[in-house]
């Protein structure tokens, strides 16, 4: 059963979101709900079946699902809901979620603290602009990873890879425990962009040639990639005429970078650092966004899954600190509103125990001008909490009235107070 | 007998540190280049018997998905690699898999086991 409201709910369940809120609820949250749109808890973990993982936290050399694994069990564990198979599609800077799921249809929720951890998304043949037909055949080494190792099925039988980051390289070994030939890695810039250790165990091992300075010119193939057009490239990025050569393939696969998932943060108003493409965040991995949080690739893109996992425990303790002050204060505020010919009333929320200290001066403008003697009454409900006269209002002079001491009592009982301007 | 220098990179982590070994016929002299002990180990293994981890899927039966990940519980003899996927592709599993199952004991009488590296629950259980 889902609750109204939470005190830490956490979009995503990545190693990011599953670290955070693992945190959340050991520093002390009471309702963490963790949102995730695939139909099982690990990320894009789950499909990096090789190994590498966890050097640094576990001390251990642990396959992705492995590591993903020993946080799934500690989360299930702690009685932290989950909500899987659902999309997150809608964040307000007020940290109101609005979710669909197979199992709860369409709702809205609210939390105290929102932790961001949605990780992040390939670079596709579109953002690279890669000349050529568009036959069948082109994926992002991502996907063909996903359908490799989760979904049991290969894309090709011979293949090209573009760019040689981890994934790509990762992709090359794979594909050749399956069967495929690897004709080739491109890489366009004069350096290996994934580890040295992936070149060696997955490239040299198995004699899958890289070639530095080298692009795809373009694709060939109708219905299917029939071949790719390579290039060598000069200092300047340029490709230089005659050093094309024709590889026979039938699938190209992409690895040409991660970007930041940051749709919902941008619906959230989260200010995004254009260097990154994640939100900027303070020491406790705040957004710009009082009481949202974010963690992981949504940030920025890590090379290695203990340090989003560190990122991700930083965030959930901090969201949780957060929620428990702001829970707090949940039944100590009012809402002041604007009542008959009031436009509004500063300040919008009031902390009930303020009138221990002091009176509280409200101020207003009215919407239409009385040109006769009046009420400004405060109003919980049909009980009067105060009332001050007036000999007239006018929209362009601001109306002041204190709450006095005196009202401690009445607004105790108050959810929330309006103030109405009225004839006497 | 005389001395040869080879050229490795160590893999052992993601420093990849470049390494140059300096061996006389089978016996290592001496290891440069590497950044700590680990180096060194991974030299004299990488030239007498070079091993690698490695990971692959098995066909799982009325699982939530049809493959479950494994991996060989420590490195395998590099030239037995592709016996290894060979045998792994002969087996089929039946659901739930249990995260750290054997899957094949001693594979290819290497004193290895293959183990299971998720749980991958039946249809219709949840976890
Ligand atoms: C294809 C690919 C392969 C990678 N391979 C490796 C690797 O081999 N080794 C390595 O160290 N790192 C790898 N990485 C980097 C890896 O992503 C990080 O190490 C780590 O997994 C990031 O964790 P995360 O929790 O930030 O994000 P993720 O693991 O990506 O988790 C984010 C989760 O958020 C969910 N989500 C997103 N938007 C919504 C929404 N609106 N509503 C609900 N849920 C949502 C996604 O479904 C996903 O499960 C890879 C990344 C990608 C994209
Ligand atoms: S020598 Fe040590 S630091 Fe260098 S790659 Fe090997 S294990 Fe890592």
């Amino acid at each position: 059963m889902l609750k109204k409201k939470y005190d830490v709910i956490v979009i995503g369940a990545g190693p990011a979101g599953l670290a955070a809120a693992i945190e959340a609820k050991k520093t002390g949250a009471q309702d963490v709900l963790v949102i995730e749109r695939a139909q099982e808890l690990g990320g894009i973990l789950q499909q990096c079946i090789h190994n590498g993982f966890g050097l640094q936290t576990f001390k251990k050399d642990l396959t992705g699902p492995t590591y993903a694994q020993r946080f799934i069990d500690e989360l299930a564990g702690l009685h932290v809901d989950t909500l899987l198979d659902a999309m997150a599609l809608n964040v307000t800077s007020e940290r109101h979620v609005y979710v669909t799921s197979q199992s709860s249809g369409f709702v809205e929720l609210d939390t105290r603290a929102l932790v961001l951890a949605m990780g992040c998304r390939e670079r596709t043949r579109a953002q690279i602009a890669l000349p050529g037909t568009r036959p069948a055949g082109v994926y992002t080494a991502g996907t063909a990873q996903r359908f490799v190792n989760i979904e049991g099925f290969m894309p090709g039988k011979c293949f090209v890879i573009l760019g040689s980051g981890d994934i790509g390289m990762i992709m090359a070994r794979r594909l050749t425990f399956e069967g495929a030939k690897v004709e080739r890695v491109l890489e366009i810039m004069p350096f290996l962009t994934g580890l040295t250790r992936n070149y060696v165990q997955c490239l040299l091992d198995y004699d899958i040639p890289l070639q530095l300075h080298h692009t795809v010119k373009r694709i060939i193939g109708n219905d299917r990639v029939e071949a790719i057009e390579s290039v060598q490239i000069d200092e300047h990025r340029q490709p230089m005429p005659g050093t094309e050569e024709t590889i026979p393939c039938d699938t190209l696969l992409l690895s040409v970078g991660l970007i930041p998932e940051n749709e919902l943060s941008r619906k959230a108003g989260v200010a995004l650092d254009p260097v990154t493409g994640g939100p900027f965040v303070d020491e406790e991995m705040q957004t710009s966004v009082p009481g949202i949080f974010a963690a992981g690739n949504v940030v920025h893109v890590y090379d290695l899954v203990d340090w989003v996992t560190q990122a991700g425990l930083l965030c959930g303790r901090n969201a949780a600190q957060y929620a428990i002050t702001a829970r707090k204060h949940d039944g100590r505020r009012v809402r002041m509103k604007a009542g008959e010919n009031v436009r509004y009333v500063i300040p919008h929320i009031l902390d009930k125990e303020s009138l221990a200290e002091s009176a509280q001066l409200l101020q207003m403008r009215v919407t239409l001008p009385i040109e006769a003697p009046v009420w400004v009454e405060v109003m919980n409900g049909e009980e009067r909490v105060t009332r001050k006269a007036e000999l007239y209002v006018r929209p362009g002079e601001m109306v002041n009235i204190d709450l006095p001491q005196s009202a401690y009592d009445a607004v105790q009982r108050a959810s929330e107070l309006s103030v109405r301007v009225v004839r006497r | 007998m005389t001395q040869e220098q080879k050229k490795l990179i160590c893999i052992t982590c993601p420093r990849g540190c470049a390494l140059v070994v300096t061996v006389e016929g089978e016996t290592v002299i001496k290891t440069e280049g590497n950044s700590c002990k680990r180096g060194v180990d991974y030299a004299t293994g990488e030239l007498k018997d070079p091993r690698r981890m490695v990971t692959t899927t098995v066909r799982v039966k009325g699982g939530v998905h049809p493959l479950a990940p494994v991996y060989t519980e420590s490195p395998i003899p590099k030239p037995r690699i592709f016996d290894l996927l060979a045998e792994v592709r002969k087996i089929e599993l039946t659901a739930p898999v249990k995260f750290g199952d054997v899957v094949i004991e001693n594979v290819l009488g290497t004193g290895i086991n293959v183990l299971a590296s998720r749980n991958i629950p039946a249809k219709s259980e949840t976890s």
